[in-house]
């Protein structure tokens, strides 16, 4: 848990030890992989999940199965409870409050929701509450170069639909965003800000007051992907003072099809609904219908309840372990993947310098090996890495590559995993036949 | 110590194909022309047909990616040289059932010559589509001059 403000309490990090107990709450970590030991270093893609986060879910098929907010019987009540717990649960976590919470299939549903959300005030749903969330042209939207392709592609989609203009903030050599242009792009045009906290290809963590502060000067709101952050450090994003944030449960030990939006609960009541259907209305007619405020009001049709109670499940088992502590394990793992990879002749490490402060991930180019050629290379030693461009082909090109190969370490690696991963880096070079 | 399946894979020949890329280089002219991309990993190629009639009398190309593509299209360049267009269909559809066969080969892989060397991906899900990615981008040039 974060602690109040003003005081300074150390913060231990984990151990080895402590991470291969950890290591036991997680069964798809216990295998072979072509003859050796899984080393499991793509969680930036999804993560391992606990014995509790599979039993939360069993356990609600099992017991409790019904359907939520409908129904007076019994098992519909325990359900229901089940599902608005998780909510308070994800709430308390990440410093919002019940109605600030949004389920969604995945944070790219959520990052749609907000943009058709806009998209539909656009053209005058919402009435005289939504004015606020108009864009026509002249408008501008600002994204960054270093984003997933789910936090650009709708922006694109929102400027086109509304004649909007979407502008980027470019990003520096080593991966970190550009602040002179954001002072410069960030002005009475600008509408909607939005990045990612924490980059998923080069470990950045980027300086969200600073652009909180920028775009809530000229009035602009803040979308903050929080996809990278939410899973690996404790986060309060009503203290970030952001306007909307999306994050995934998949990439946080929950199951997948289970995201999270949160929302300013002003702006969630008055935002035009992206999904509409049953459970999120008030009055129907033949002709028209009034909608329920946040959050039903954005969750159309059945919902995803076991994956919902999975997600709380798996936010209860990282914050026993506590937030503070896998974020600066994590940090060590990252300098380590960054300095150890960084160290070999003709392997190059995207974004900050080795000693720069990261996220736990570093992604790097091989000279003369392809990155799918790196990633089978490692896999053939039980190493799970990432290779492609991870959904951010601008931020490739601007590296001047079209992929790379991605470590993302979590709580349940140890330093030998980086160790394995940077021994194997070491010998690709040669096996490939170059230099 | 790389295991055999990944050594069957790699081996020398396609190391070689990977880093030489026989027939590299786009001519201004060709009888037809495709580019393919693999969305997945950014892989591409583009890859020219040069005709003497009904006859293959080259191949170039241009692209860039991993080793199994790049070896594959280099293979490729070197097996299409004489074979009619009727042979070149039959080879592609050779080679895709190899590249489906999942490590077990095929009967007669003879007519497929070096870009036999490629049987190893067949194991590795992940990567046909590598290794067909110039094969599919002739197949898109035969039906050009087909049409």
């Amino acid at each position: 848990m974060s602690h109040p403000a003003g005081t300074t309490e150390l913060t231990t990090s984990l151990t080895d030890d402590e991470v291969l107990l950890i290591r036991r709450d997680f069964p798809a970590l216990n295998q072979q992989v072509n003859g050796h030991e899984l080393v499991y270093l793509d969680s930036g893609a999804t993560s391992q999940k606990p014995f509790s986060v599979l039993d939360a879910e069993r356990s609600f098929y099992e017991h409790d199965n019904s359907a939520v907010h409908r129904g007076a019987h019994t098992l519909a009540a325990n359900a229901t409870e089940l599902f608005e717990n998780a909510r308070s649960t994800v709430a308390r976590f990440v410093g919002a409050r019940e109605n600030e919470i949004i389920w969604t299939s995945n944070a790219t549903e959520g990052l749609n929701l907000v943009a058709y959300g806009f998209s539909n005030a656009s053209v005058g749903r919402g009435g005289a509450d939504a004015t606020r969330f108009v864009l026509k042209a002249g408008d501008e939207i600002l994204t960054t170069e270093g984003e997933h392709h789910a936090n650009l592609v709708p922006w694109q989609e929102l400027a086109a639909r509304t004649g909007a203009t979407l502008r980027y903030i470019p990003v520096n050599d080593d991966g970190t965003l550009r602040m002179d242009e954001a002072e410069r792009l960030i002005t009475d045009r600008t509408r909607i800000v939005t990045f990612t906290h924490v980059s998923n290809v080069t470990g950045v963590i980027n300086p969200v007051e600073t652009l909180v502060h920028l775009a809530h000067a000229v009035g602009a709101f803040v979308v903050l992907d929080a996809c990278q952050s939410a899973p690996h450090r404790a986060l309060d994003l009503a203290a970030l003072d952001v306007d909307f944030a999306v994050f995934s449960g998949h990439k946080m030990l929950a199951p997948t099809g289970i995201g999270v939006l949160y929302g300013r609960a002003e702006l969630l009541d008055a935002l035009p609904p992206f999904l509409t259907g049953g459970s999120m209305i008030t009055t129907v007619t033949m002709e028209s219908s009034g909608y329920l405020p946040a959050p039903q009001r954005f969750e159309a049709g059945t919902q995803k309840v076991s994956q919902a109670i999975a997600l709380a499940a798996a936010v209860d088992y990282l914050t026993a372990i506590g937030m503070d502590r896998i974020e600066r394990w994590e940090a060590e793992l990252g300098a380590r993947l960054a300095e150890g990879f960084a160290s070999l002749p003709g392997v190059r490490v995207l974004g900050p310098a080795a000693d720069v402060h990261r996220a736990g991930l570093a992604s790097v180019d091989v000279e003369g090996v392809h990155a799918h050629d790196v990633g089978q290379f490692l896999d053939d030693r039980g190493i799970a890495v990432r290779v492609g461009h991870h959904c951010a082909q601008p931020l490739h090109r601007r590296f001047g590559v079209t992929a790379s190969t991605r470590a993302s370490a979590y709580l349940y690696n140890t330093t030998s995993d980086v160790d394995a991963a940077v021994e194997a880096m070491g010998s690709v070079r040669s096996f490939f036949g170059v230099n | 110590m790389a295991s055999g399946d990944l050594a069957g894979m790699y081996q020398q020949v396609i190391l070689e194909h990977s880093r030489e890329k026989h027939g590299f280089g786009l001519q201004p002219e060709a009888d037809a022309s495709n580019h393919q991309l693999n969305p997945t990993c950014g892989d591409e190629l583009t890859m020219q047909l040069h005709l003497d009639g009904n006859v293959v009398r080259s191949l170039t190309w241009e692209g860039a990616g991993c080793s199994i593509s790049m070896a594959s299209a280099s293979l490729l360049h070197d097996l299409a040289p004489g074979l009619t267009v009727d042979e070149m269909h039959a080879r592609i559809d050779l080679f895709r059932e190899l590249m489906h066969s999942k490590g077990a080969g095929i009967e007669d892989d003879e007519p497929l010559g070096d870009a036999v060397v490629l049987e190893g991906v067949s194991k590795y899900m992940a990567r046909v589509k590598c290794a067909m990615l110039a094969w599919v981008a002739l197949e898109a040039d035969l039906a050009q001059v087909a049409a």
